[in-house]
């Protein structure tokens, strides 16, 4: 499946099968709990980013059903097209946005997403405390819900941030690499 | 409104910006007051920060319900792993909205005339920061709900008792947090949408409004997570309406 028919049917989907609500009451409550996180774990950014990650796997578990049921696509033939099924399809449907896919390795494992525009971060200023900019990502759920989601269509892949506007960088990327397809682990039903 | 400051601001630091190298050096700005420029963060060359973008830009965008069901998901059961008690866990939800909310309120309607001037008011745009008890809770009953949810909220009430003319009541019959959220039985007085109950104090909070917001399960036959939510104002509200009303403020 091209670049461009993916974008299509994400597109299409998110016209036509998506609740909607307020933008930025999801930007704000999003703010909330990374605020909360950085006060419970009283600044300690590496403990926040890992929580967050947390946070998303346990989100991505259960998003994946729900992207399945509503874009109806089937398995991918490779990870190629897996990734431009996560940036068009999956993004889109849920963040209403479609970040770019690149910077692939020539064995084709690895690939970066850059985007452009991110609702999570929308009204965001890291706190000036010397440490926040250069130790959280504040958008760090995301590579837990890509990691969860994936790992329950038997990818297992490691995804973490490179850059981020917030933290004074010119793109916010993700790199996301396969670390291997989980074979044996399939369910009976799934042919 | 805040045009002709907002842009000098932008033109101060971009130039600033030019002279310095670009990427990895902090940004520091000699005298300088607005937030951007005496703090030491890091802006990006292409300038993509808070102070740039337009703040109505996100008004009426939309993203997809789920999204944020998945994220208040995560929130509660977050919260929920944390504290001992329903309650604790009430306030817990409503702390961290209350000081988002805050920001709510400075976004949501646009931004206000200087409080209480004497002078009259200058002909503008329509909706000005509410100075009375009741149009601030018009303006949560209606607009803000409408911005939030989509839809008014479904009822406002004042107190009927003679001893707590201070309260209202706001009425959903249907809150959209809860939506997604099913409480264990033996938590049934646990109301998730005391994350809404915070969003409303901190609005009462951002427009100067001091007040104690709660949510409380009302169930009804047809809607059973019919939620009110209780807004008591403070002594000083009271005094300051009392006034106001005198000098026939609307």
């Amino acid at each position: 499946m091209s670049t461009q028919k993916a974008s299509r049917i994400g597109e299409e989907i998110w016209k036509t099968r998506i609740d909607k609500v307020n933008a930025e009451l999801v930007t704000l409550t999003y703010g909330t709990i990374v605020a909360q996180l950085c006060q419970d774990y009283d600044s300690n950014y590496q403990e926040v980013n890992k929580q967050l990650d947390k946070m998303g796997y346990n989100i991505g578990m259960r998003l994946i059903e729900d992207f399945l049921a509503k874009s109806g696509v089937g398995r991918c033939a490779n990870f190629r097209e897996t990734a431009d099924m996560i940036a068009k399809v999956g993004f889109k449907i849920f963040l209403n946005v479609a970040p770019t896919v690149t910077n692939w390795t020539s064995d084709n494992n690895q690939f970066s997403l850059i985007f452009d525009d991110n609702p999570l971060a929308d009204f965001v200023e890291l706190p000036d405390d010397g440490r926040a900019q250069d130790e959280l990502w504040f958008s760090n759920i995301l590579c837990g819900v890509l990691r969860g989601a994936l790992e329950m269509v038997q990818m297992q892949i490691e995804a973490h941030f490179v850059s981020d506007v917030l933290r004074g960088d010119d793109t916010t990327e993700m790199r996301v690499s396969l670390v291997r397809y989980i074979e044996d682990e399939m369910p009976p039903e799934d042919d | 409104m805040a045009a002709p400051p907002r842009h000098s601001t932008m033109l101060s630091i971009s130039n600033a910006g030019t002279s310095q190298s670009t990427g990895t050096d902090r940004t520091q700005v000699p005298q300088s007051s607005s937030p951007a420029q005496t703090s030491g963060l890091r802006v990006p060359s292409n300038r993509k920060t808070i102070y740039d973008r337009h703040l109505n830009r996100s008004r009426n965008a939309e993203l997809s319900r789920a999204s944020f069901a998945y994220l208040f998901g995560e929130m509660v059961t977050y919260a929920q792993r944390r504290v001992t008690g329903i309650q604790d866990l009430e306030k817990r939800k409503d702390t961290p909205s209350a000081s988002v909310c805050s920001t709510y309120s400075s976004t949501a309607p646009p931004p206000p005339p200087p409080p209480l001037s004497p002078a009259p008011p200058p002909p503008r745009l329509p909706p000005n920061r509410p100075l009375r008890i009741l149009s601030l809770l018009h303006l949560i009953h209606g607009p803000l709900w409408r911005l939030l949810f989509q839809r008014a909220a479904d009822a406002l009430e004042h107190s009927v008792s003679a001893e707590t003319p201070n309260e209202y009541m706001i009425t959903d019959n249907d809150p959209l947090v809860n939506t997604y959220i099913s409480v264990p039985r033996e938590m049934s007085m646990l109301n998730c949408a005391a994350f809404v109950a915070g969003i409303i104090e901190g609005v009462c909070d951002g427009c100067g409004f001091e007040a104690k917001v709660s949510a409380h399960n009302q169930p009804t036959e047809m809607w059973p997570s019919r939620t009110v939510f209780l807004v008591r104002f403070g002594e000083s509200v009271m005094e300051r309406e009392k006034v106001l009303e005198r000098a026939g403020v609307k």
